[in-house]
Parts: C-alpha cells; sequence; structure tokens
C-alpha cells in the first residue's frame, strides 16, 4: 500500500508539470487552433536563460521573476514576428512552421549554452515533506506552485477585463472584433502567457530531469497527451488530464510487468490514441459540429 | 476547417497557374531527369554514388507521404515508424535470416502496409492537429519499442544490427555501390510510376474526392473509411520499402537511426518539394539532405538553426515549394519564347 500511496503521490507532482505544459498548449490551441511543437523548446529556452542569470550570481526567485518576464516577450515576439503572417495559411504550413522554430530554437541552445548535462538548484530544497517519507519539497513545491498558477489563471479569466475579452476572441474571433477586442492582439497575449507557463514547468522540472537542450522531449509528449486527455479547448481539462497522465504513467510503470522506465513513452501513445479513438473532445472538451 | 479542406484550399491558390492534374513532369522534362540520374553515377566517386542513392529512397520516403497529403489530405508526421519498419525487416531477414535483399523488400512493404492500414483505424476518426499529434506520438514512441528485451535477439537492441552490403549479381563489373544505386534507381522508378497511375485511377480520384471534401465524397458513395486506411496502408507500404533500401545502403540500422527527427525531415521535404507535386519529392530530400550539410560548413552546431531559417523563408516566400518555382520557371519561359 505505502508503494501505491507513494507512486501516486511522486505522479501528481510530475502530473503538476504535464499539467503545466497541457495548459501551455491548450492556451496557444484556443487562441490560433493549432498545436505548438515548439512549445517544450520554448520551455527549454526559458529554463536556460534563468540558469545563466542564476549563473550571474542573481538569486532564484529574482531569476525566477525575471525569466518569466521575458518569456512573456518573447511569446509574444514570436507571435508577432514569425506566427503573424501564417494566420490565413493552412495546418500544414504552420505545423511546418513550428517545426522550424523547434529546430531553431534547440539548435541556437546548444549553440550557447553547449549540449552538456547541467545541475538546476530546487528553491525548495530536496529534503522529505514535512518529515514525511513520501514526497521531497521539491515535488511539494511543484504541486504548490502549480495550483497557484491554476487559482491565478482562473481569477485571471473570470473576473478581469482582458481574461474575458481574451476568453471571447479564442471563442467567436467575428463577434469579439465587432465589440471592439482587438483579437490579434489578445492572440498575441495568449502566445506570451503560454510562453511564461512553459518557462515555469520547464524551471519545475529542471532539477528533476537535469538542464540540457533537449530536456523537454518527453516532457512535451506528456503535455499533449494531458492536453488531449483533458480536451484541447478546456484549460480546466487539460490540469486535469496533466495530473492523470502523470499517476498513469508512474502506475503503469511500476505495476504493469515489463513496462519499466523504457515504455513510458509509448504509453503516452497509447494513452493519446485511445482517448482520441473513444472521445475525440477528450473528458472536458466540447463537440466542434462541422458543416458543409 | 478540416484538415481535408485546409488541403483543398492550399490545392486551389496552388492551381491558379496550372490544372489540378500536373502532378507530374512532362514527358520530356521527365525523360533529360531519367538520363541525367542514369548517367551521371558512371562519372561519379563512389561517395557522391552513395547520396545519390541517399536522394532516391529519401526521395521515396517522401512521395509516400506525397501520396497520402497531397492524395488523401491527411498528414502524418510518423512516417519514421514505418521507415523504421521497413528497414528492420529487411535488415532483420538479410543477416538473421540470410534472405537476399530484393525478397526482403516486398516483405518489408508488405508489413509496412498492414502496420499502415492497422495504424490508420484509429486514424480515421482524427484530422488536422489531432492526427498531427497521434502520428507524432508514434514517431516518439518506435525508438523505444525497437529496443524491446525481448525482441534483441533479433534486432541486436540498442546495438542495432550491421548489414552485408550485397555484391552486382551475374559478375557484373560494377562497383557495390554502383549497383546498389541503379538497382535502388529501377525499384524507385517503378514505385514512382505505379504512384502516378495509382492517383490517377478510380481510387486515386477517390482519395482526392475526400481531400476535397469528405462529406460530399461520402455522399457520392465513396467508402470513406476503406480509401482513408487504404491511402494510409500505400503510402506505409512504400515507406517501408524505402527504409529497406536504407538498410541496405547504409549498411546498418539502429533505433536512434529512426527518432522524430528523421519523420520530420520527410515532413519538411514534403513541404518544400511542393504537396501533392510528385517530381518535387526528389528535390524535398535534396533540401533535407544537403542543406544540413552547408549549414555545418558555415558553423558546426548551427544547423538546425540554419535549416529552421530556411524553412520559414521557404514557407512565407514559395509557400506551396519546389512546384511554384516550376511553375514560375514555366511562366518565365513562355514569357521568353513569346517574345
Amino acid at each position: 500500500m505505502e508503494l501505491f500511496t507513494n507512486q501516486v503521490l511522486a505522479g501528481i507532482a510530475t502530473g503538476a508539470i504535464y499539467a503545466c505544459m497541457a495548459l501551455a498548449v491548450v492556451m496557444i490551441y484556443q487562441a490560433i487552433d493549432h498545436l505548438n511543437f515548439a512549445q517544450g523548446e520554448m520551455a527549454m529556452f526559458s529554463t536556460f536563460i534563468s540558469w545563466q542569470l542564476m549563473q550571474w550570481g542573481m538569486p532564484y526567485w529574482g531569476a525566477f521573476v525575471i525569466t518569466l518576464i521575458m518569456s512573456f516577450i518573447g511569446g509574444i515576439a514570436i507571435e508577432r514576428i514569425l506566427f503573424k503572417p501564417l494566420a490565413k495559411a493552412p495546418v500544414l504550413t504552420n505545423v511546418a512552421g513550428f517545426i522550424a522554430l523547434f529546430a531553431i530554437i534547440n539548435s541556437s541552445a546548444g549553440l550557447i549554452w553547449d549540449f552538456t548535462i547541467k545541475q538546476y538548484p530546487t528553491p525548495f530544497g530536496s529534503s522529505p515533506f514535512l518529515g514525511s517519507q513520501l514526497i521531497s519539497t521539491h515535488q511539494a513545491g511543484m504541486i504548490g506552485v502549480t495550483v497557484l498558477l491554476l487559482l491565478g489563471l482562473y481569477f485571471f479569466f473570470q473576473y478581469t477585463r482582458i481574461g474575458l475579452a481574451m476568453r471571447a476572441a479564442a471563442s467567436v474571433p467575428e463577434s469579439a472584433r465587432l465589440v471592439g477586442i482587438n483579437t490579434s492582439w489578445m492572440i498575441a497575449l495568449g502566445w506570451g502567457m503560454a510562453s511564461a507557463i512553459g518557462s515555469i514547468a520547464g524551471m519545475l522540472i529542471a532539477p528533476v530531469v537535469f538542464l540540457e537542450p533537449n530536456m523537454m522531449g518527453g516532457v512535451l509528449i506528456y503535455g499533449f497527451a494531458a492536453a488531449v486527455l483533458g480536451g484541447l479547448t478546456s484549460p480546466f481539462g487539460a490540469v486535469v488530464g496533466g495530473f492523470l497522465v502523470g499517476i498513469f504513467e508512474n502506475l503503469a510503470g511500476t505495476y504493469i510487468p515489463g513496462v519499466g522506465n523504457e515504455l513510458k513513452l509509448p504509453i503516452a501513445l497509447a494513452l493519446i490514441i485511445s482517448v482520441l479513438v473513444v472521445k475525440p473532445a477528450g473528458l472536458f472538451g466540447r463537440h466542434i459540429v462541422k458543416r458543409v | 476547417m478540416s484538415a481535408a479542406e485546409e488541403v483543398v484550399a492550399e490545392g486551389n491558390e496552388a492551381v491558379e497557374a496550372v490544372p489540378k492534374r500536373a502532378m507530374t513532369l512532362g514527358t520530356g522534362t521527365s525523360l533529360v531527369v531519367l538520363l541525367l540520374l542514369v548517367v551521371v553515377p558512371l562519372f561519379a566517386k563512389n561517395f557522391v554514388i552513395f547520396q545519390l542513392t541517399q536522394l532516391l529512397y529519401l526521395g521515396l520516403a517522401v512521395l509516400a507521404l506525397n501520396i497520402l497529403t497531397g492524395g488523401s489530405g491527411q498528414f502524418s508526421l510518423g512516417q519514421s515508424a514505418f521507415y523504421a519498419i521497413g528497414a528492420y525487416i529487411t535488415a532483420v531477414m538479410m543477416e538473421v535470416f540470410n534472405i537476399p535483399y530484393f525478397l526482403c523488400l516486398p516483405v518489408a512493404g508488405v508489413v509496412c502496409f498492414g502496420a499502415g492500414f492497422l495504424f490508420g483505424q484509429p486514424a480515421l476518426r482524427l484530422s488536422g492537429v489531432y492526427l498531427a499529434l497521434a502520428t507524432f506520438a508514434l514517431a516518439t514512441a518506435m525508438p523505444q519499442l525497437l529496443k524491446l528485451n525481448f525482441l534483441e535477439k533479433w534486432t541486436g537492441g540498442v546495438q542495432g544490427l550491421v548489414v552485408t552490403k550485397p555484391d552486382a549479381p551475374f559478375s557484373l563489373p560494377m562497383s557495390q555501390d554502383m549497383w546498389l544505386y541503379y538497382f535502388t534507381l529501377v525499384v524507385v522508378l517503378v514505385i514512382y510510376i505505379c504512384s502516378v497511375n495509382l492517383l490517377r485511377s478510380r481510387s486515386g480520384r477517390a482519395f482526392m474526392a475526400i481531400r476535397d471534401n469528405e462529406i460530399a465524397a461520402s455522399a457520392m458513395g465513396i467508402n470513406v473509411a476503406l480509401y482513408k486506411t487504404l491511402a494510409f496502408g500505400v503510402s506505409a507500404a512504400i515507406t517501408g520499402v524505402a527504409g529497406g533500401l536504407s538498410a541496405i545502403a547504409v549498411q546498418f540500422v539502429a533505433p536512434d537511426s529512426f527518432t522524430i527527427t528523421l519523420a520530420i525531415q520527410l515532413f519538411l521535404g514534403m513541404v518544400v518539394g511542393g504537396v501533392g507535386w510528385l517530381p518535387g519529392s526528389i528535390v524535398g530530400a535534396a533540401f533535407i539532405i544537403f542543406v544540413p550539410n552547408i549549414a555545418e560548413g558555415i558553423s558546426k552546431g548551427l544547423s538546425g538553426a540554419v535549416f529552421g531559417v530556411l524553412l520559414f523563408l521557404v514557407i512565407y516566400l514559395v509557400p506551396h515549394g519546389a512546384r511554384q518555382v516550376a511553375i514560375l520557371g514555366q511562366q518565365l519561359a513562355g514569357r521568353l519564347r513569346k517574345n
């Protein structure tokens, strides 16, 4: 039983990261109806920036805040410069654009900081949490930060004018434009926020997977799996999906014989495909009716 | 907008200058290209011949993706998985069971057809981003599956498998590389001609009807599910043959040669070559083989960035890839002739 509780708790902790990634993916999906395949690389780059700031002697939380701001601006810049011209282009062109962005970021990170694996500090420490053997303080911190982030986003979208405007622009762009919302800037704002949320995920997972240009590959797949599970149209679903995928991944690795660490990615694949087949809109997504 | 509709939208823009049927080169141009492909290796060094072989089989893999996307309007970021299956089947049959290489390729094709057809079943319900996602996950998972323990006695696990390069038969006075090149050329030509005919056949028109408007196609009595999975199967089969050829040419297969990077390269090859324009496949293959090399020459470690920047330039300036360039060239030639 202790093994079970242990695995579930560890699953919730990594699930928090997947939830952040899924949230970032959903933010951009809501805004432009495309999956950002470069999301993981953007998060990785942000994490490197914070690492660099700390190398220059900045305290952790200072670097954290500056990285958030820089990621936000960076996200907006990427949207304005690279993806705004592609707004009306077909899906295929957009996917190609995301892949190009992926290659550019990955390669430049390798060029600037090289491909060696780096230690990344945790602000919470790694001792057992509150004397319990079950989770470490870092895992508890990961969960805590994610929950705070979620509450913050909830209040932003429910109770602020700009949050309302963003929701309107995402669901019915034409009507939103008619009531005077600048939809184009709402999209850019969505990109900025997604980039900032992704950077939080990156900074939280970096102490666990270590810092290197390819660190987000697996995390992104789980983030996608989480987003699909929860429904690509629902931020709340993305978060629930993230936690579920984290727990599922850990339990499958422990209890299904022969899975172990190697088959965890194929599990994400199986999860994505089965969800899409059984319930294409995800657990909390809404169905979109197609017209001829 | 579904993926199919989007591909159509793209098609319509592209087709303004040329009729939609023009997915191949004219007879004259084809013959010139073929002549070049036959003659050039006679005067080239072994390494160049190897690169040309690479060009052919990667072109074949891009062609396979092109049939799927340009033909039926679905797209895939998971082609590396089928490529890997083809390569592994060929390698295992040749090395473990000592079966001659030319018999391995059809088997690879048939098995990949099955794999693609089966994968196409769940993929049926997906379109656009969802399909991209499912196939993306397939490509990511494939190297892990190839490393599985219980397959290790055949696949060699993480170590991979070394493949012996075949000699020229009938004691022809040819180096192994040159023989393999001509063998690849014949296989690619046969498949190319079959693909062109497939797309012009009844089934091909069914593919395109589905691509243009799925609901209208099903109202016309086309079995949408069957043809969509069929397109997946055919594409996977051709990709598998390309993978098999690559295993023979590279003389080595290992799980890490078939990562998502390969799938992405094939996808980019298709975009650069022009979606739905079959000769573009070779242009696309040339892009994915030579551009990283050139970029590496400019600055080591920068190849990814240069690749990405070039790709952005392509999708901004010539969104329909090499096809658009070819059309521009034709128009220019036409104008010159008039003067």
